[in-house]
């Protein structure tokens, strides 16, 4: 037995690694002569005390569940998908025209239906990366990264050239119709004596966001496509000999991988912006690779770590609001957080490791 | 008991009040960023001007994402910040929004459009197209290869914008001069890569342009660097960009935020709102520098050449024609 418990792999090691983090951004906050025990309280207070900082993290944290499981399913094939930038860009795109172009009676059918066009259009978004990996072995990652820059060239030019009003200069489109505004959580959970989360952009796509991440689950273990996904991933050559094709496995593991980071764009595009903008997707694409890898590609790792980041991403904008700690200072500590619980993943396992097999070489 | 509440009331009323009498007025930077050597710094300059000739002090933010443009909104405004200053057309819509749910607060935003302005929104635009027409004057006079450049940032209409005003200018002085026009890229980091503006540049000098005009932000950078290197001349943007490098820079093309900024500070509350306000040549809201650093460059001929179009344009006996009349260019393809 060389292995630590896994109540160890999946709590010691995250914790461990953020505490790192935590440590050395509070010393990057002292070198530029702020209190980090301020910031830290700062942070927690815009993101966490107040049910208007809450509505802008689990907004966050929505963007960063799709995204997260995006990546997730990818890696159960081995497969690394990096353009769930594109993927959810495209997405938007077919948010937007479903929700422009097609009279909805009512938000709730609106929804389904949107829903179904953001996933087909990151799907499709997918398929080529997908199809050239299966049959030519063109690298995904190489085919995705570089589809996120024709996707951002394919909605500038649909915003600019087609869908933006006319007299406007914004790269945007027109707002969409009242039908298909989706409730926020200020008009779900607000009673007539107290506002809350007061206009924060959280909104009913959060709910779709954890049901995302129970048919993820139920789809990786308890399906015969997950078992064949899993299959493939942990070794392509026993995946072919027991009769499972690698070009289906590829191609729908991407397709649904595709449509998860479609679906993104019902949070910004339809849920908060109420149009589509240029930069909805707001790197949300690659901060899922960050949230999969610390969430082990299980939903419900996907979803605390995705938490994690709305904090972040909330605890960051207050602290761009009230200190004078410079934005690029900001993005430096986020950045350390995903190094550490990303990259440097073994430097805190390792020792852990070590630790565990001590102990239970003095037990034995 | 009741007496002292009550004086404690008025008290604090008065506390209130006073409070919200001196209010502070808040500053939104747009994505590109405080220290983009252009557009935003231009904002932020304005800012400094107001805290260092009123006394006054400020707070600003860097966004870092969509969501924030409403959310740094909406907290600003309920911290007491008035008026709430803006930078770039991409907030612009959000704020109309927002500025319903505040009623006494004031919002001003540079560059934006929206199709109702709310009472309480004041929306100030330039009129970028008579300046670039200017410059473009210049450069067709200063270009000896009869070939110059034009370098934009993320290829939206306003930068076309520019463009279209620059080419306008070049055609007339010279009917058959050539323009190559290129935009970095369709992105928002387009507003601030300088090493692909410095390709750019490059590639257009190359062609033969010996004098660049860039409207890129962050980008421009890049393309005056590359131009002082090759030897050629740059035309700078929004802010006066000709100390970059003296003798290298023909001129910058100023568009004003930073007097937009300083008014709209320096107003307070009291800044008229409820309209557009349009800054063009007539209100010295562009124009192009002139400067110890571009003194040589600039001869008595194309000083007098650019001032009589100047006052033509101010007299409206001359027409710069807008990209956005019928969102094209009459004289130049993008």
């Amino acid at each position: 037995m060389d292995r630590m418990p896994p109540w160890a792999d999946a709590v010691l090691v995250p914790l461990f690694s953020l505490v790192l983090a935590a440590i050395l951004s509070a010393l990057v906050i002292l070198a530029i002569g702020e209190s980090p025990t301020q910031a830290f309280w700062l942070m927690v207070d815009g993101a966490l005390m107040r049910s208007a900082g809450w509505g802008y993290t689990l907004y966050y944290a929505t963007n960063f569940i799709f995204t997260g499981l995006c990546v997730a399913v990818a890696f159960h094939a081995r497969m690394f998908n990096i353009g769930g930038e594109g993927q959810a860009m495209i997405g938007g795109l077919g948010v937007a025209l479903a929700c422009l172009f097609i009279p909805f009676p009512h938000w709730i059918i609106a929804l389904l239906f949107v829903t179904v066009a953001a996933g087909v259009f990151g799907a499709a978004w997918a398929l080529i990366p997908a199809y050239l990996q299966a049959t030519r072995g063109s690298h995904i990652v190489i085919t995705t990264i570089m589809f996120n820059f024709i996707a951002a060239a394919v909605l500038n030019y649909f915003l600019v050239n087609l869908l933006r009003p006319p007299g406007s200069m914004d790269p945007a489109t027109a707002n969409f119709p009242e039908a298909t505004h989706l409730p926020t959580f200020q008009e779900m959970f607000s009673t007539a004596e107290t506002t809350l989360f007061r206009g924060s952009p959280a909104n009913v796509t959060f709910f779709l966001a954890i049901a995302a991440c129970v048919v993820v689950w139920y789809l990786i273990w308890r399906t015969r496509l997950g078992y064949e996904i899993r299959a493939f991933g942990h070794s392509e050559t026993a995946a072919r000999y027991a009769g499972i094709s690698p070009v289906r496995i590829t191609v729908v593991s991407m397709l649904i991988s595709g449509a998860l980071a479609g679906m993104m764009a019902l949070n910004t595009t339809m849920g908060e912006a109420e149009r589509l903008v240029m930069n909805a997707t707001e790197g949300a694409g690659f901060i899922g690779i960050a949230v999969a890898l610390m969430g082990r590609s299980h939903p419900v790792g996907v979803f605390l770590a995705a938490l994690l980041f709305g904090f972040l991403y909330q605890g960051g904008a207050e602290l761009a609001l009230w200190t004078d700690i410079p934005r690029e200072l900001i993005v430096v500590i986020q950045a350390l957080v995903i190094l550490f619980t990303g990259a440097l993943d073994n430097m805190v396992r390792m020792p852990l490791e070590k630790i565990f097999l001590s102990l239970r070489r003095k037990e034995a | 008991m009741s007496f002292l509440s009550k004086t404690l009331g008025t008290v604090a009323a008065l506390a209130l009040s006073t409070g919200a009498a001196l209010a502070d007025p808040a500053l939104i930077y747009d994505l590109g960023g405080k220290f983009d050597k252009s557009f935003n710094e231009a904002a932020f300059n304005g800012a400094e001007r107001f805290a260092s000739e009123t006394g006054g002090s400020y707070r600003d933010i860097e966004i870092q994402s969509e969501a924030q443009r409403e959310q740094a909104l909406r907290r600003f405004a309920e911290a007491g910040f008035n008026p709430i200053v803006t930078t770039g057309f991409a907030i612009a819509n959000i704020m109309g929004e927002v500025a319903k749910d505040y009623p006494e607060t004031k919002f001003v935003n540079v560059d934006g459009w929206l199709p109702e302005v709310p009472d309480n929104v004041l929306l100030i635009n330039f009129q970028e197209h008579q300046g670039s027409y200017l410059v473009g004057m210049m450069a067709a006079m200063a270009s000896e290869s009869g070939t110059i450049g034009f370098i934009g940032g993320m290829d939206i209409p306003l930068i076309r914008h520019f463009g279209c005003g620059y080419a306008q200018g070049a055609k007339a002085i010279n009917p058959d001069i050539n323009i190559i026009a290129n935009m970095t890229g369709t992105t928002p980091t387009a507003w601030n890569d300088p090493v692909k503006g410095s390709e750019l540049a490059n590639a257009q000098i190359s062609q033969g342009a010996d004098v660049i005009y860039a409207a890129a932000g962050g980008t421009g950078v890049g393309v005056l660097q590359t131009a002082a290197d090759q030897d050629i001349l740059s035309i700078g943007v929004d802010s006066n960009q000709n100390h970059l490098h003296p003798g290298k820079v023909l001129t910058s093309m100023l568009k004003r935020v930073d007097v937009a900024v300083f008014e709209a500070m320096s107003a307070g509350e009291a800044v008229e709102t409820g309209k557009f306000m349009t800054l063009g040549l007539a209100e010295e809201g562009v124009g192009y520098a002139l400067d110890d650093n571009n003194a040589s460059l600039v001869s008595e001929d194309m000083k007098m050449a650019v001032d009589t179009a100047r006052q033509q344009i101010i007299d409206g006996d001359l027409e710069v024609t807008a990209y956005y009349t019928n969102d094209s260019c009459p004289v130049l393809d993008f």
